[in-house]
């Protein structure tokens, strides 16, 4: 029992360290080729571009969401934004009202239906040469868009490109741990992007060719992740994905843990979910990357997060139980005993304590990493340990939870995150 | 764009060098855990086995000096046991069974060895508490490792009972560790296999005894409880802090 449980925590361990080293060395081979876009970006051609804006409640952050891509930097004429109202419960219809009468924006409303279904009326009605998608809760930097589609310019074969997703006004605890994992994805999306190894293209603008949609299809309901859906049928048909570091785009982050906990449990559970429909991609090596590297590290990721987490709990519970038959036994005579003198010798001086440090640094170096490409500092924040605590004692919930799910094939939705309090029918 | 119409989609071709580059850095990084990791155990095992041969020397040496002054002087010698290194040496080998490994075969002789000096001390305290007529109390304590909740919580109540009696000699033997001294004890004694099992004075109890019923069947502890208006350095000496071990298996 013993030994299996060594080989299976060490193997973990194992493929833990070998995917933060492998996007170690991918980034610091290839590097030199992450252009850095100037300030003020021209390109040679202003192609047409959809920029679908689907809405279920989202009242409060619409109007916000829209002027930041009234406010892009690119020919008026070559931008349309289609409001998608996907039957909302709340005001979001009148807010939409407006931006009625600006010649760039349409505005949709229908029966509910799922994100997807209101991202596919969308794209009927785009004849554009580009689409994209922005979640009404997100912001985008005034030059995202010139940017990515420089990444089109410069590569034909190049057919989505996703920006990098940065937190909004992190303002607690929950949304600066938050804050610290999107700067740690901007580096681990944009070394993946370098090999082929993208496995979601985020709701929050990446933008598409029209042609993606023609070739392929429309998006599936996909377990409420169709963006990693679409993501995982490009990479199957060999379509590239790449990433764009300097497109921002702002997203309202989970101000509670609970909304945090839905919303992962929506990602993780798609993430299962979309891996079992997509099976027959791993390990294939002519899918490349992702089927080699991506899917596989995910998933070892959570079986490996609830393993520890698992060790944890049974430690602690252990602790627990020895101390509460030493009370049975002997009352509290000795629980106030404490005689503790330091001593090197309990140190621990276990390998995994030397794998953890390594980890550790590993996490913090890609989290500095990303950071310097995303705000351009790299100096260490406190968040970092806000990120550590809230992910190793929070995310094996939602793991476990999708997990169970998964098994279960009980769906969490995307209208369920954004429901309002008052239940309608 | 009708150009895109003649596109060939496909992956680029895997990069299987960087694949294994990874795979030895990695290994490197694993073997060199495993490296550093067995290094400090030996370090740790070498510091266990220094302590132990300089108990076994502390020990010897009142052997003989006890040989030497036979009944002259019998106060000197028992001040000069220093058991309270023998049960902080017990906390290092139980913490070294669960750090470096229970069946690791120097964590095992070390434990041995333990013993032995064990039950060298108890020989020696016998002795001097039949020569110098002194009010000792002796243990002798069998426990298992595996699947034992009694010897655990036997554990708890000897440990108590030694900070309520400072004089209490505790000995604690692993019924399964295979070393004739201790199976030629378990003979001597007929200590059963129903573990927790103690020897008392040479009175022999098995399974789980509370605090109360040990305090009952041997009046003679209250000869050695803590006097309150006694000085309390001569306690210190002693081992008043020990705790008896149970090593328990990690999860």
């Amino acid at each position: 029992m013993n030994i299996v449980y060594n080989v299976i925590f060490y193997t973990l361990c194992f493929v833990a360290m070998y995917a933060q080293i492998f996007y170690l060395s991918t980034f610091i081979e290839k590097r030199k080729k992450i252009v850095k876009n100037p300030e003020r970006l021209n390109l040679k051609r202003y192609p047409t571009v959809t920029i679908a804006v689907p809405c279920y409640n989202e009242g409060k952050t619409l109007s916000k969401t829209i002027n930041s891509l009234l406010d892009l930097d690119y020919p008026k004429d070559k931008i349309k934004i289609l409001i998608v109202d996907d039957g909302s419960k709340d005001n979001t219809w009148e807010v939409a009202q407006q931006f009625k009468d600006n010649p760039s924006v349409v505005l949709i409303h229908k029966e509910n239906g799922g994100k997807h279904t209101a991202l596919n009326l969308a794209i009927e009605k785009s004849d554009s040469e580009f689409f994209g998608c922005l979640d009404a809760d997100s912001l985008v930097h005034p030059q995202a868009l010139k940017r990515i589609i420089s990444y089109f310019e410069n590569d034909i074969k190049t057919m989505a490109v996703c920006p990098s997703i940065i937190a909004y006004n992190p303002n607690n605890f929950i949304q600066h741990a938050q804050s610290m994992e999107y700067m740690m994805s901007v580096y681990i999306k944009k070394t993946m992007g370098l090999i082929g190894g993208i496995h979601v293209t985020p709701g929050p603008f990446s933008i598409f060719r029209k042609k993606v949609f023609d070739d392929l299809g429309p998006y599936h309901k996909a377990h409420n992740t169709e963006d990693q859906e679409i993501a995982l049928r490009m990479q199957e048909h060999g379509y590239k994905i790449d990433h764009c570091p300097d497109a921002y785009v702002y997203t309202n982050t989970p101000d509670t843990i609970s909304k945090l906990y839905r919303q992962r449990l929506r990602w993780i559970y798609g993430f299962i979910k979309n891996l079992i429909d997509y099976r027959r991609l791993l390990f294939k090596k002519k899918y490349g990357t992702v089927a080699l590297f991506t899917l596989p590290s995910g998933l070892v990721g959570i079986i490996g997060v609830i393993f520890l987490f698992i060790n944890v709990i049974g430690n602690i519970f252990r602790f627990i139980y020895l101390k509460i038959l030493e009370i049975n036994t002997v009352g509290f005579s000795n629980l106030f005993n404490f005689h503790y003198e330091f001593d090197w010798f309990f140190l621990s001086t276990k390998a995994v304590l030397f794998f953890s440090i390594i980890m550790y640094i590993l996490v913090i170096v890609s989290v500095l990493i990303g950071r310097k490409m995303a705000e351009g500092k790299s100096n260490f924040s406190i968040s970092i340990i806000y990120y550590f605590i809230v992910y190793s004692v929070i995310a094996p919930f939602w793991m476990l939870n999708a997990i169970y799910n998964a098994i279960r094939s009980k769906e969490s939705s995307w209208t369920f995150e954004r429901r309002v309090t008052k239940k309608t029918t | 764009m009708n150009e895109d119409q003649d596109i060939k989609h496909e992956h680029e071709p895997n990069d299987w060098k960087k694949y294994t580059i990874v795979l030895f850095i990695t290994l490197t990084i694993f073997i060199s855990g495993f490296w550093i990791s067995n290094y400090f155990n030996n370090k740790k095992i070498d510091q266990l086995k220094n302590i132990e041969s300089k108990i076994s020397l502390d020990i010897m040496s009142s052997e003989t000096q006890f040989s030497l002054l036979q009944e002259q002087s019998c106060k000197d010698v028992s001040n000069s046991i220093l058991s309270s290194e023998l049960n902080s040496l017990a906390d290092k080998i139980s913490y070294s069974e669960n750090n470096i490994g229970i069946d690791d075969t120097d964590v095992v002789s070390l434990k041995k060895y333990y013993s032995l000096l064990e039950i060298k001390d108890y020989l020696l305290m016998k002795k001097i508490k039949e020569r110098c007529d002194e009010r000792s109390v002796f243990v002798l304590y069998f426990y298992k490792n595996d699947d034992c909740t009694d010897c655990t919580k036997q554990g708890f109540v000897l440990t108590s009972l030694k900070q309520k009696y400072p004089d209490l000699r505790v000995y604690s033997f692993d019924y399964n560790l295979d070393l004739s001294a201790i199976k030629a004890m378990t003979s001597i004694y007929k200590v059963p296999d129903n573990l927790p099992a103690m020897v008392i004075n040479g009175k022999v109890y098995s399974g789980f005894k509370s605090l109360e019923e040990i305090e009952k069947s041997f009046p003679e502890l209250e000869s050695i409880k803590i006097e309150e208006d006694d000085d309390s350095t001569s306690n210190k000496k002693d081992g008043v802090n020990g705790t008896i071990k149970n090593i328990i298996k990690p999860l």
